[in-house]
Formats: C-alpha cells, sequence, structure tokens
C-alpha cells in the first residue's frame, strides 16, 4: 500500500506527532469561562450583568451575616454592641435571638429534660425509611418501619405504651383475619369480616383493655400535650405524617377512579376533584373551628390529629392525580402484556403496573411532598405555632420585638435544608431506576 | 330514618353543649386548670418567654382568674388564638374566657352572642408618621399614603376619619403588622395606623425611635376587654368580678406586696375587709373561697402592678396610663363596688 501512495502522494508521515498540551486557552479556568460564560457578546453581557448583581448582593449579606452580633439579652442590646463594634447598627445581625430561642424554634414548648424523645423519634424514623428509600439497608429493617408509626406516637405524645399496641393489634386483627378466613369464606367475604372486627377491637375495646393493661403492667412516659408542641418539630410531624399516608392512599384514589365499577370511580373523582377545589387553608378551617362546633363539648379530639389528617387528605388528592398521571403514560400494551400472562388485577398493578407508573411520576410525587412539606407552615394561621408562629410569638417578647430577618432566615434555611434533600434524593432515585440505555 | 338519626345526634350534642355551657366553674373545677384563649403573640399583652411560659397585661387576667377559681395563677391552660379562630374557639367551648385584646363592639356582643366582662385596657387607631415628614396632625395628612392592615376594624375607621376631614389619603394594604412595619420603615407608606399602645410598642423597636412620632388625634374608641359566651351568667360574673377585684385593689390601695398582711386581719376600712374576705360573705355569694380575691391580687397584683409590670412607662412598651388611670386620677378605669 505505502509503495502505492509513495507514487500518488508527495509526502507521508510515517510516525507520529508527539501529544503537545491543549492550549491555554482551552484548559483550565479560563477554558471553561470561555466555553461557558463568554461565549458571543450576549452572553457576555449577561455574565458580567449578573456578576456584578451578584457580588451587590454578597457585599450587603455578607457583612450582614458575618459581622453579627451572637451573645445578647435583647434586641436593644444587640445595638448597642453593633454600635460599640462597627460604628452602627444597621446592617449587622442579632443571631442571638436564635442563641437564645433555638430550643423553641426546633421543639416549641415541649418541656425540655424531654427533647430526647422528639429528637430519638426522628433518628428512628431514618432507620425506618432506609429500607424503602436504599437498595442497601438490610430488609430486615421494614419492621422497624412497620412499628415505626406506632413509636411515634407513643415518643412524642407519651403516656402508657399499651394504647399504641393495642391500636396495633387491630391491625394484626385484620392481618390474620384476611389470612385465615381467606381460604373457608372467600377473599372477599375474609376482608369484610376482618375489617369490621378490627373496626368494633378499635372503637369499643381497645380504651378499656389499654386501660385494664396499664393500670395491672404500667410501662410508660410522661405524657405531653399536643399544645406543647410545636416548632420545626410540628413541621416534620405534619410533614412526615401527610407525607407516609398520602402515597397510598393516593394511589388507591387512582386506581379507583380509572375503575369500571360506577360508584367507587364516583366516589374518587368526587373526593379528588372536592379536595383539590377547595384551598388547603379553607380544610385547616375546617379542623381547627368547625368540627369543634359540631362535636359535643368536652370531645378531646386533638387539634394535631385533625391537621395531621386534613393535610394528609388534601396531599391524597393531588398525589393520585399525579399518579394518575403515570399510569396513563403506560403503553396499553404493557395492561395488556400483563393480563396474557395470567395475572390478576392486583398482581398485575403490583408487578407491572405500577413500578413503571411510580416510576415515571416520580419528579411529580417529589414535588407534592415538598409543597405538604412547605404547606405545614398555614398551620400557623389557626393559632398552632409551627416556626413561623413562633417567630411572632417571640417577637411579642418585648426584648425581641422588632427582630425579622434573623428569624425568617434560620427557618428558611432549615427549611432549604430538608427540601433541598427531597429533591436530590428523588434525582437519585431517578438515575437508580433508569432502566432504558441512554 | 338516618336523617332523624343524624337530628338526634344534633340534639344530643346541643343539650350536652348547653348542659356544659351552663357550669363552666364546675367544669373548670373538675378539670383542674382554666382553658385560656390569648394572643398567639402581642408584645407586652400575651407573650411566651424562651421556656414556654405564658406572660403579659392580658395573660395576667387569665392568671388571675385561675387563682380566684383554682387558687393556683399557673393552673392555666394558655390556647394561642388567632384574630380568625379566637371566637369559634369561644362559643365551641374550647377556651372557658378569652383575654385577647379584643375590642367590645355592639355586633361582637349581641350577635356573636359573648358577654364581654370589662374593659381592661382603653385602646384607640392612631398614627405614626416620621419627624422628616413635618406632619402635626393627622388632618394635614392630606394625599399621604398610609399602611394599614386589611380586614380589621381600622381599615375602617381610617376611611371614616378621612371621610369626615374631608381629605384624600391612599391606602396601602397590609396583611400583618410585621410586614406594616418592614413596609413602614422602608418608606412604601408616609404613615402607618393600628391601635395606639401598639404604636408604642413598635416605635420602641425602631433602629431611631426618636425620628418618628405619634400624632395626637385618636380616632376611634377600642375598649379593650375579655369575654365569655352566652349562657353562663355565673361564669361571667367570677370573671367580671375578679377584674373589678384588680381594679379595686389599686384603687384601696391593696398590693402584692401589702395583701397577705391586709387580709391576715380585718383593717378599719371595711370595703378593703369585704374583698379580701374578712368581712361579710361575698365569696360565698360568688361561690368561690373566702379569700378569692386575696388569691387574684397575689398573683400578680392589682390592676396598676400588672400595667406598670408588662406595659408601663418602665418597660419597653412605655405605655403612660392617659385613659387607663384610676377614675380617681382623672382616667376611665372603675369598678363598682364590692358591697
Amino acid at each position: 500500500m505505502s509503495d502505492t501512495h509513495g507514487e500518488t502522494v508527495r509526502f507521508v508521515r510515517e510516525t507520529m506527532l508527539p501529544e503537545r498540551e491543549p492550549p491555554t486557552s482551552q484548559v483550565g479556568l479560563l477554558g471553561w469561562g470561555r466555553d461557558n460564560l463568554f461565549t458571543g457578546p450576549f452572553n457576555t453581557i449577561v455574565t458580567i450583568v449578573s456578576l456584578v448583581l451578584i457580588g451587590y448582593l454578597l457585599a450587603g449579606l455578607l457583612p450582614w451575616m458575618f459581622q453579627s452580633v451572637w451573645r445578647a439579652d435583647s434586641l436593644s442590646e444587640c445595638r448597642e454592641i453593633a454600635t460599640a463594634t462597627w460604628g452602627q447598627s444597621e446592617g449587622h445581625a442579632c443571631w442571638a435571638v436564635i442563641r437564645e430561642r433555638w430550643p423553641q424554634l426546633l421543639f416549641g414548648f415541649y418541656p425540655s429534660e424531654l427533647y430526647w424523645r422528639p429528637i430519638l423519634a426522628f433518628a428512628l424514623l431514618i432507620v425506618a425509611v432506609a429500607p424503602v428509600l436504599f437498595p442497601w439497608a438490610s430488609n430486615r429493617l421494614l419492621a422497624v418501619s412497620a412499628a415505626y408509626p406506632f413509636l411515634l406516637a407513643w415518643l412524642l405524645w407519651g403516656g402508657s405504651i399499651w394504647g399504641p399496641v393495642m391500636v396495633a393489634a387491630g391491625f394484626a386483627i385484620l392481618y390474620f383475619g384476611v389470612t385465615l378466613l381467606s381460604g373457608r369464606i372467600g377473599a372477599l367475604g375474609a376482608l369484610i369480616v376482618a375489617v369490621v372486627a378490627a373496626l368494633l377491637w378499635w372503637l369499643f375495646a381497645v380504651g378499656p383493655v389499654a386501660g385494664e393493661l396499664a393500670r395491672l403492667i404500667p410501662i410508660g412516659l410522661e405524657p405531653v400535650e399536643s399544645r406543647d408542641f410545636g416548632g420545626f418539630m410540628l413541621s416534620i410531624l405534619i410533614g412526615v405524617v401527610a407525607i407516609g399516608c398520602s402515597l397510598p392512599i393516593g394511589i388507591v384514589l387512582a386506581l379507583g377512579r380509572q375503575s369500571d365499577l360506577l360508584i367507587v370511580k364516583a366516589l374518587c373523582v368526587g373526593f379528588i376533584e372536592f379536595i383539590r377545589g377547595v384551598p388547603l387553608i379553607t380544610l385547616l378551617f375546617v379542623a381547627s373551628t368547625l368540627l369543634n362546633i359540631f362535636m359535643p363539648p368536652g370531645t378531646d379530639f386533638d387539634i394535631i390529629l385533625r391537621v395531621m389528617i386534613m393535610v394528609t387528605l388534601f396531599a391524597s388528592a393531588y398525589m393520585a392525580e399525579v399518579v394518575r398521571g403515570g399510569l396513563a403514560a403506560l403503553p396499553k400494551g404493557q395492561y395488556e402484556g400483563a393480563d396474557s400472562l395470567g395475572f390478576d388485577y392486583w398482581q398485575a398493578q403490583r408487578l407491572v403496573i405500577m413500578p413503571q407508573a411510580l416510576k415515571i411520576s416520580i419528579p411529580g410525587i417529589v414535588s407534592t411532598f415538598i409543597g405538604v412539606f412547605k404547606d405545614t407552615t398555614l398551620v400557623s394561621i389557626i393559632g398552632l405555632l409551627d416556626p413561623l408562629g413562633l417567630t411572632n410569638a417571640i417577637r411579642a417578647d418585648t426584648a425581641w420585638n422588632g427582630v425579622y430577618w434573623e428569624l425568617f432566615g434560620f427557618i428558611a434555611l432549615l427549611f432549604f435544608i430538608f427540601c433541598f434533600g427531597m429533591s436530590r434524593y428523588s434525582m437519585y432515585l431517578e438515575r437508580r431506576l433508569r432502566t432504558d440505555n441512554h | 330514618m338516618r336523617k332523624s338519626v343524624f337530628l338526634g345526634a344534633l340534639t344530643v350534642a346541643g343539650l350536652a353543649a348547653g348542659a356544659a355551657a351552663a357550669a363552666t366553674l364546675d367544669d373548670v373545677k373538675a378539670r383542674g386548670t382554666l382553658n385560656c384563649g390569648v394572643s398567639t403573640g402581642l408584645a407586652g399583652f400575651s407573650s411566651p418567654d424562651a421556656n414556654g411560659n405564658w406572660e403579659g397585661f392580658d395573660v395576667a387576667v387569665c392568671r388571675a382568674v385561675a387563682a380566684a377559681v383554682l387558687g393556683d395563677q399557673s393552673a392555666v391552660e394558655f390556647v394561642p388564638t388567632t384574630g380568625k379562630t379566637r371566637f369559634t374557639a369561644l362559643s365551641s367551648g374550647e377556651i372557658d374566657m378569652l383575654s385577647r385584646n379584643t375590642t367590645w363592639t355592639f355586633s361582637r356582643d349581641n350577635d356573636l352572642k359573648f358577654t364581654f366582662v370589662g374593659v381592661n385596657y382603653y385602646d384607640g387607631q392612631g398614627f405614626i408618621v416620621p419627624k422628616a415628614l413635618g406632619v402635626t396632625s393627622a388632618k394635614e395628612l392630606d394625599g399621604a399614603t398610609v399602611c394599614i392592615q386589611t380586614g380589621t376594624t381600622t381599615e375602617l375607621n381610617l376611611a371614616e376619619f378621612f371621610r369626615v376631614n374631608n381629605i384624600s389619603y391612599e391606602p396601602v394594604p397590609i396583611e400583618t403588622n410585621a410586614e406594616a412595619l418592614q413596609q413602614y420603615s422602608a418608606g412604601a407608606c408616609d404613615a402607618y395606623t393600628t391601635d395606639a399602645s401598639g404604636l408604642a410598642a413598635s416605635r420602641a423597636t425602631f433602629e431611631n425611635p426618636s425620628e418618628h412620632t405619634i400624632l395626637p388625634e385618636i380616632i376611634s374608641k377600642e375598649p379593650l376587654g375579655p369575654l365569655v359566651r352566652h349562657g353562663d351568667d355565673e361564669w361571667g360574673d367570677i370573671v367580671r368580678w375578679t377584674l373589678n377585684a384588680l381594679i379595686a385593689a389599686e384603687e384601696m390601695g391593696v398590693t402584692s406586696a401589702n395583701v397577705e398582711d391586709m387580709a391576715s386581719a380585718p383593717t378599719n376600712n371595711p370595703e378593703i375587709n369585704r374583698l379580701l374576705g374578712t368581712e361579710g360573705n361575698l365569696g360565698e355569694i360568688i361561690g368561690l373561697d373566702a379569700d378569692w380575691a386575696k388569691k387574684a391580687i397575689a398573683a400578680n397584683g392589682n390592676y396598676g402592678e400588672i400595667f406598670e409590670k408588662y406595659i408601663g412607662e418602665k418597660t419597653p412598651i412605655g405605655l403612660a396610663r392617659g385613659l387607663n388611670a384610676q377614675w380617681t386620677n382623672g382616667g376611665l378605669i372603675y369598678s363598682p363596688p364590692f358591697r
């Protein structure tokens, strides 16, 4: 070959040139800047304007944040210290209010000697959700997940351990009723009998049995009233319950909405459209005021429980629509494929439809979660002292009257950590579940 | 069938409500605590400290009632209420009394079916302006932008005041007091209007309080006081006369410092003796212990002491007694006689 080339081409290089460094304008900070910031006149202008804007903001923000007062007993003392140190009190944060009130912003009025209980509940939450969220977590941890709702209630509210245990026993009745009876009277019959038995147990037996057991074997924690709940703990509590319950309820509602059974479908559509047509704040007002008037006085239907139920219902309706979006995105062939394998309805949903539909819906689901978590701040309007409600209460203290940005900044930081964490997790989940080969 | 069951349940609930409402005193005694509705936070009037203990001028009324009824000023469950939830909380029975800087008006008394048992603070709506504006009277505010909280009586008062004086203004509607103060200090409005007590408290928090001035005009009457629901006059009387006992104590010179001495043996002032239970049977008549008023006064002191402690001139709130001085000093605070 080279011979023929030798006749037709004047010059053939027979050795490779040594590799050279890329030109300095293409690599390193400079190259990156040229590629990303200064490509063309328009982008250059945008970059410069943005840099000026960011610099201006930081020039105001950084001194405010870091040239600040941490040790003072009141806002006026903060201002005196700032004036003494920097010559003026404006433009210097007074973090002393956070230093004094951070336990209150985190735990509300929860008794300080019992702070270990919400902290333990939060730590257990991480253990309980690990097997659901991460593939490397042992499946044996699922036992913790199953027990967690009862542990949570017991740790936070305290009281006798037998109440939560007896409520859990109701679920055991439900489970064993279905598994033991379904062989004899059919699946539907077993379900109905088990549900009725469990309801009877919850309504009539739990109270007396738990009371009797508490008398015989008193194991319990010091009870804490719902009124003492507050701060970030309240937001997390309402958020976790709403997030945890709304996904399963939402899936059931989404399936019900696609059902061929007229009544099931009508109920689901009615519920979803009603809840979505009403603002959350209205539901919270119903929970806080209207229910009070309907129920006989002296009925002790916990305000936090009422709020949690309402927020859960609200989140479920939105979740149902998100999941329905995922279901609608599945090609018909998936349903037909599941049918052709001989799966019954639940098998098809569990093994074929839901894994795909939920995967499609992940961004929507997580958005709903984040939205619900942030919506928990609305409870301050009905007088519950969530972090935002507490800012008002803290400002009402004459020592801190006039403190705004420090409190709001601290709360924003806490919310950002949680919401950003959720959003990063959803991106991780999407990467992990990606099955296409792009 | 189902309808009748529902109606039956409602009737039972209604009867139970009536029965419960008729014996608030028994309920409170059985429960061992007084459920008292307070504001979720208003400087000087009610606020929780770092340990979650509620303090303030309105809170002190709750504590006095708890001391009179239960003998323990700490036997109070404070229920934080917002402007939107306060009235339902009271009418539904969630709280036994409301002590939350609530203005006594015709419609609240009659339409909402509450009983205002008295006035513990005579407030009124005022204006705050920067001194640099050069205004010395609210009537000179022609054409000014005014920050105003929406949905409150202050909004209506403002419109009426400007209409009556035939001057124009531009309202800047704001949702909360905190937001309004931010807008005002940022210069988004020339003046801010709300209750004068709130203006004084807010001015104290500014970077330079001396650069702002509160105009002399008070354009509305805002008598603030504790209230109970209709239907239990005995309970209303207890709250009313506990408040009156605090007021009468100041007039007669009974303070938290000397109340023990005065109550240990009859003094030579028969009205003090009747008040403190060393003479007569006023306690028995109202359905409480003979020394009920003594316990109420011992809790946080008399009316004047409570005023000085939480909102008086020595506090950052810095309110002068003004209308809230005893009638003997030219104010409106006046208790009917203990006889």
